[in-house]
C-alpha cells in the first residue's frame, strides 16, 4: 500500500502550523475590542460634548423665498452640526434653490429662546448665513423653564427700579455683568432655601399628615375610635397645620425676595425680554471665556448632570434619581437573588438524588434564563403586584385603600422580578462552583466527624463563594441593563422622591423609582424636545454603562478577594 | 448491614484475638507476655460497587490494638476499599453495598443506631493527597474540635499545640499559625492533616498511602511520626511501598484481587511468606 506523502509546499506548512487559526482568533478578539472601544468613544463624544460651553455666534440668515423678497432674520445661538442635503429635497420643502447645484450644506443651530420663537433649534442653509461674528458680550443662560437663552444683558432691575452704572461703555458693561452675577448668586442661595423648605420640611409635614390620616382611618376600620383618639389626632393635626402655616409664610417671603430682581435682555431681532433671576440656573459669556474657565463650567455642568434632579420633562437638569434608583434596585435584587439561588443550587447539587427529575429541573432552570424579560415583567405584574401585593394591602394596609400601597408597581416588585429573571444564572454558576470543590476536601471534613451539613457550611460553601460571586456578577450585568420588565413593575418617568430618605421607615420598598435604562428610552423617544434631548440620551447611556461597570467591578474585586482566600488546592 | 451477625459480635465480652486469627499469627500474639487485644474485627466482608463489580471478597481479619497494621498489594486490589470500610467512607459512594460485619471494639459499626459522624471522629483518616482546608493552620487543627462545639480559646489553643507537637510540626509552624495552610509544603500539609486528625483524639488512625505524594525526606518524617504515634493509636496504613510497610508496621496483610491472601506479623510476611503469591509480590515478580 502506498502511503500518502504529506505535501510540503510553503502554504501547507503555513496551514499546518495553525497560523490562519491564530490569525482568526486574534482577529475575532480585535473586532470585539474595536467594537467595545468604538461604543464607548461614540457615547463619550456624543454625550459628554453636550456639556461643553460652546461659543455663541451671531449672524444674519436670509434664505431665498418663493416670492423673491429677501427676508433677513438675525440668529444668535450655538452651532451644533452640519450635513449635506440634496438640492431637490430643499427645493421640495419650498425654498427655491439652484437645482443645478447638487448638494447644499445645512447647519443645525441651537437658538434657544423657546419662549420667543417657539423652537430651540433651526436648520439653516450655510450659503445664506452671512455676517457671522462672535460678539464677546453675548450671554448664554440656562433657565428653569423654556430652555436656554442667548442674548445681551441690557439692564438690571431691583423691585421695578433700574440700576444705574457709571463710567464709559466698557466699564458699564463689566460692572453690570459683575452685579448680575452677584444677584444671581443671591437668587440661587434663596432658591436652595426654598428647595429645602418645599421638598424636605413641607415634605416631612405632608408625610406626617398622611400617617395621621392613615392612623385615623385604621382606628375607624378597627372600630376603636373614641373621643380621646379623635381629639388626640385633631390636636396633632392642628400642630402640623400650624407648622405648615409657619413654613408657608416663610416660603412666601422667600419667593418675594427671590422675585425682587430681574434682568432685561436683548435677544435676536431686537426683542427685549425680562427674565427674573429666580428662573436662571446658570449664566456665562462663552465668547469671553478662556479654555480654563470653560473647563470649569464644563465640570460644573457635568456635576449638575450627575447630582441634580431632572427638569423640564427630563430634557434638562440631572439624572441623579435615575442613577440612585438603578443602583438601589440592583443591590436589592442581589440581596434577594443570592441566597435564593445558592440555596437552590445546594439542594440540586448536594442533596437531591441525581436522576431524571434533577436533570429535568436543571434543564428547566437553564431554559428559564432564556425566557424574554418582558414575560417576567408580565409575571411580576400579574403575580407579585396583583396577587401578593393586593393581598398585603388587604391585610396590612387596609387604611390606605382604595389607594394601593404594595398592590401597585414599586421598587420591591421590580427587584423581585429581576431576581427571578437572574436566579437561573446564580443557580448554574453556584452549581458549577460546588462541583469543582475537590472530593478530597469534603472527605477530609467528613473523616473528622463533621456531618454533611457541617461540611457544607464550614468548608464547601466558603470554597464555592467565588463561584457564587461569578453568578452574582452575571446576574447584576443582566439585571442592571433590563428595561422592559421594569416598565411593568415599578419604573416611572419621574419619581417625586427617592426610595431612600429620612422618613421612617427610611427604605420605601413600595415606591416607584427612576431607572437609567428607562430614562434613556423616555428622553430619547418620549421627549417633547428631541434635538435638546439627543445628547442626553448618549450621556445617560454612557452613565448607565459606567454604573453597571462599577457595580460589576465591585463584585469582581470581592470575588478576587474570596478567590485568594479560598483558592483551590493546587493538586 | 448484617443485623443477625452483628448481635453475635455485640454479645462478646471484652474481645480478645479470635482463635482463627491467633492461629494465623502463631506465637506472635504474645509479645513480651502481653496479650494483644483486637481493635477492629472484620468477618465475612463483601463489598460491591455495583452488581457485577465486587471489590472485596469474603474478608476475615482482626486488627490488633495499638499496633501498626499495613495493607499491601497491587493497585486495585481493594486495600483502600477495605480501609474505607472502617470509618464508613464507602457510604459516600452511590450504590456501594457492604455485606458482613465490621466491629470496632466489639460493636458493629454498620448497625443503624451508629452515629456515623461520631464513628468517624473515633476512626480518623488521612488521605493520599494532603487535603488541608483553605483556612489557617490553626483553624485546620481546630476544625474537628469546633465541629464538636468546642469554642473556648484556651482549650483550642492547648489542643492545637498538643496535636501539632504530636505531629512533629509545632516547631516549624508555631510562629505562623494564622497563615494559610495552603502555603505549606506537601510534607508539612500531610503532617498538618495528621495533626488535625489526632486533635479529635481518635482511637484508630487510618492512613491511606499517606506518603505516596511526598518526597523522600517528607516520607521519612511521616514514617518517624507513625512510629511515635503507634503507642497511642491503632494505626492501619495502606501502602504501595513494601519497604515502607516493612519499616513501619508490626503486622502486614497482603491483598490481591479483592482477596485477603495472607495476614501475619510483618517479619513473617517479609522473611517467610507462607503463600507463593505473597512471595512473588514481595520479591517483585509481579504486581
Amino acid at each position: 500500500m502506498k502511503t500518502q506523502q504529506r505535501t510540503n509546499n510553503e502554504f501547507s506548512i503555513w496551514m499546518r502550523k495553525g497560523t490562519p487559526w491564530v490569525w482568526l482568533n486574534a482577529g475575532a478578539v480585535a473586532i470585539c475590542i474595536v467594537m467595545v472601544i468604538g461604543l464607548l468613544i461614540l457615547l463619550t463624544v456624543r454625550g459628554m460634548s453636550h456639556f461643553w460651553p460652546r461659543d455663541v455666534l451671531q449672524a444674519n440668515y436670509a434664505p431665498p423665498t418663493s416670492t423673491g423678497e429677501l427676508l433677513t432674520t438675525q440668529v444668535i445661538g450655538e452651532f451644533v452640526e452640519s450635513e449635506m442635503v440634496v438640492a431637490a429635497q430643499i427645493a421640495s420643502s419650498g425654498i427655491p434653490v439652484d437645482e443645478t447645484q447638487d448638494f447644499y450644506e445645512r447647519q443645525l443651530l441651537k437658538l434657544g429662546n423657546r419662549d420667543l420663537t417657539g423652537a430651540d433649534f433651526t436648520w439653516a442653509l450655510s450659503d445664506f448665513v452671512r455676517d457671522i461674528e462672535y460678539p464677546v458680550e453675548v450671554v448664554a443662560m440656562e433657565r428653569r423653564e423654556w430652555g436656554n437663552f442667548y442674548g445681551f444683558l441690557r439692564d438690571i432691575w431691583e423691585g421695578g427700579e433700574s440700576i444705574v452704572f457709571s463710567g464709559d461703555a466698557a466699564d458699564i458693561e463689566a460692572n453690570r455683568w459683575l452685579e448680575f452675577n452677584q444677584r444671581l448668586e443671591r437668587a440661587l442661595d434663596i432658591r436652595d432655601d426654598i428647595y429645602v423648605i418645599e421638598n424636605q420640611e413641607i415634605g416631612l409635614i405632608n408625610y406626617a399628615m398622611e400617617r395621621l390620616r392613615l392612623r385615623e382611618r385604621r382606628l375607624e376600620l378597627d372600630g376603636e375610635e373614641s373621643a380621646e383618639t379623635s381629639a388626640e389626632i385633631a390636636g396633632l393635626r392642628q400642630e402640623l397645620d400650624a407648622e405648615y402655616g409657619v413654613l408657608q409664610t416663610e416660603l412666601i417671603a422667600l419667593y418675594e425676595t427671590v422675585n425682587r430682581d430681574s434682568a432685561i435682555f436683548l435677544a435676536a431681532n431686537e426683542q427685549e425680554i425680562e427674565i427674573v433671576f429666580a428662573d436662571i440656573v446658570r449664566a456665562y459669556k462663552p465668547n469671553q471665556m478662556g479654555p480654563f474657565s470653560k473647563l470649569l463650567t464644563y465640570f460644573s455642568k457635568l456635576g449638575e448632570f450627575m447630582t441634580a434632579e431632572p427638569r423640564e420633562a427630563n430634557t434638562e437638569g440631572g439624572i441623579f434619581p435615575a442613577i440612585f434608583g438603578t443602583v438601589m434596585m440592583v443591590m436589592l435584587m442581589s440581596v434577594f437573588v443570592t441566597p435564593f439561588g445558592v440555596v437552590a443550587a445546594v439542594y440540586l447539587r448536594e442533596y437531591a438524588r441525581q436522576g431524571f427529575v434533577t436533570r429535568a429541573i436543571r434543564i428547566a432552570v437553564n431554559n428559564l434564563a432564556g425566557v424574554p424579560s418582558i414575560v417576567y415583567g408580565v409575571f411580576g405584574l400579574g403575580f407579585f403586584i396583583y396577587i401578593i401585593g393586593a393581598e398585603i394591602d388587604q391585610i396590612f394596609y387596609p387604611e390606605a385603600l382604595p389607594a394601593p400601597t404594595f398592590g401597585t408597581p414599586g421598587l420591591l416588585w421590580a427587584s423581585l422580578t429581576l431576581a427571578l429573571l437572574t436566579v437561573p444564572v446564580v443557580i448554574v454558576a453556584t452549581e458549577e462552583g460546588l462541583a469543582r470543590i475537590p472530593r478530597s476536601v469534603r472527605e477530609g471534613s467528613l473523616a473528622l466527624g463533621a456531618t454533611k451539613f457541617e461540611t457544607l457550611w464550614r468548608v464547601v460553601l466558603p470554597m464555592a463563594s467565588p463561584a457564587m460571586m461569578t453568578g452574582l456578577i452575571l446576574a447584576v450585568a443582566r439585571a442592571a441593563g433590563e428595561v422592559a420588565p421594569l416598565m411593568l413593575v415599578g419604573v416611572v418617568k419621574l419619581a417625586p422622591s427617592l426610595p431612600l430618605d429620612g422618613n421612617y421607615p427610611y427604605l420605601h420598598l413600595e415606591q416607584k423609582f427612576m431607572h437609567l435604562g428607562f430614562h434613556i428610552y423616555d428622553v430619547g423617544f418620549q421627549s417633547p424636545n428631541i434635538e435638546a434631548a439627543r445628547p442626553l440620551v448618549f450621556a445617560t447611556a454612557l452613565l448607565l454603562v459606567v454604573v453597571i461597570a462599577s457595580l460589576n467591578l465591585t463584585a469582581v474585586a470581592l470575588r478576587n478577594h474570596l478567590r485568594e482566600k479560598y483558592k483551590a488546592l493546587d493538586v | 448491614m448484617n443485623d443477625t451477625s452483628s448481635e453475635q459480635t455485640q454479645d462478646k465480652p471484652s474481645p480478645t484475638m479470635k482463635v482463627g486469627v491467633s492461629a494465623v499469627l502463631g506465637d506472635k500474639t504474645k509479645t513480651g507476655g502481653e496479650t494483644l487485644s483486637s481493635c477492629i474485627d472484620i468477618e465475612n466482608l463483601n463489598l460491591f460497587y455495583s452488581k457485577d463489580k465486587q471489590a472485596l471478597i469474603d474478608i476475615n481479619l482482626t486488627i490488633p490494638k495499638q499496633r501498626v497494621t499495613a495493607f499491601i498489594g497491587p493497585s486495585g486490589c481493594g486495600k483502600s476499599s477495605l480501609l474505607r470500610c472502617f470509618n464508613r467512607m464507602n457510604d459516600l459512594v452511590d450504590d456501594c453495598v457492604i455485606e458482613g460485619v465490621v466491629s470496632l471494639d466489639g460493636s458493629d459499626i454498620y448497625q443503624k443506631s451508629i452515629d456515623v459522624a461520631d464513628l468517624r471522629r473515633r476512626v480518623g483518616m488521612v488521605f493520599q493527597k494532603p487535603n488541608p482546608f483553605p483556612k489557617s493552620i490553626y483553624e485546620n487543627v481546630a476544625y474537628g474540635l469546633r465541629i464538636q462545639g468546642i469554642n473556648s480559646k484556651r482549650v483550642l489553643d492547648e489542643a492545637v499545640e498538643k496535636s501539632l507537637k504530636a505531629a512533629a510540626l509545632w516547631d516549624e509552624v508555631k510562629d505562623r499559625l494564622n497563615d494559610s495552610a495552603l502555603g505549606m509544603s506537601g510534607g508539612q500539609q500531610q503532617r498538618l492533616v495528621i495533626a488535625r486528625t489526632i486533635a479529635v483524639e481518635p482511637e484508630v488512625l487510618l492512613l491511606d498511602e499517606p506518603a505516596s505524594a511526598l518526597d523522600p525526606i517528607s516520607t521519612l518524617k511521616i514514617e518517624e511520626l507513625i512510629n511515635e504515634l503507634k503507642t497511642g493509636y491503632t494505626i492501619v496504613i495502606v501502602t504501595h511501598n513494601m519497604q515502607q510497610a516493612a519499616r513501619v508496621s508490626d503486622f502486614t496483610a497482603f491483598m490481591y484481587m479483592g482477596n485477603m491472601v495472607e495476614f501475619d506479623s510483618t517479619n513473617s510476611i517479609f522473611t517467610n511468606p507462607r503463600k507463593k503469591q505473597t512471595e512473588d509480590y514481595i520479591t517483585g515478580r509481579y504486581g
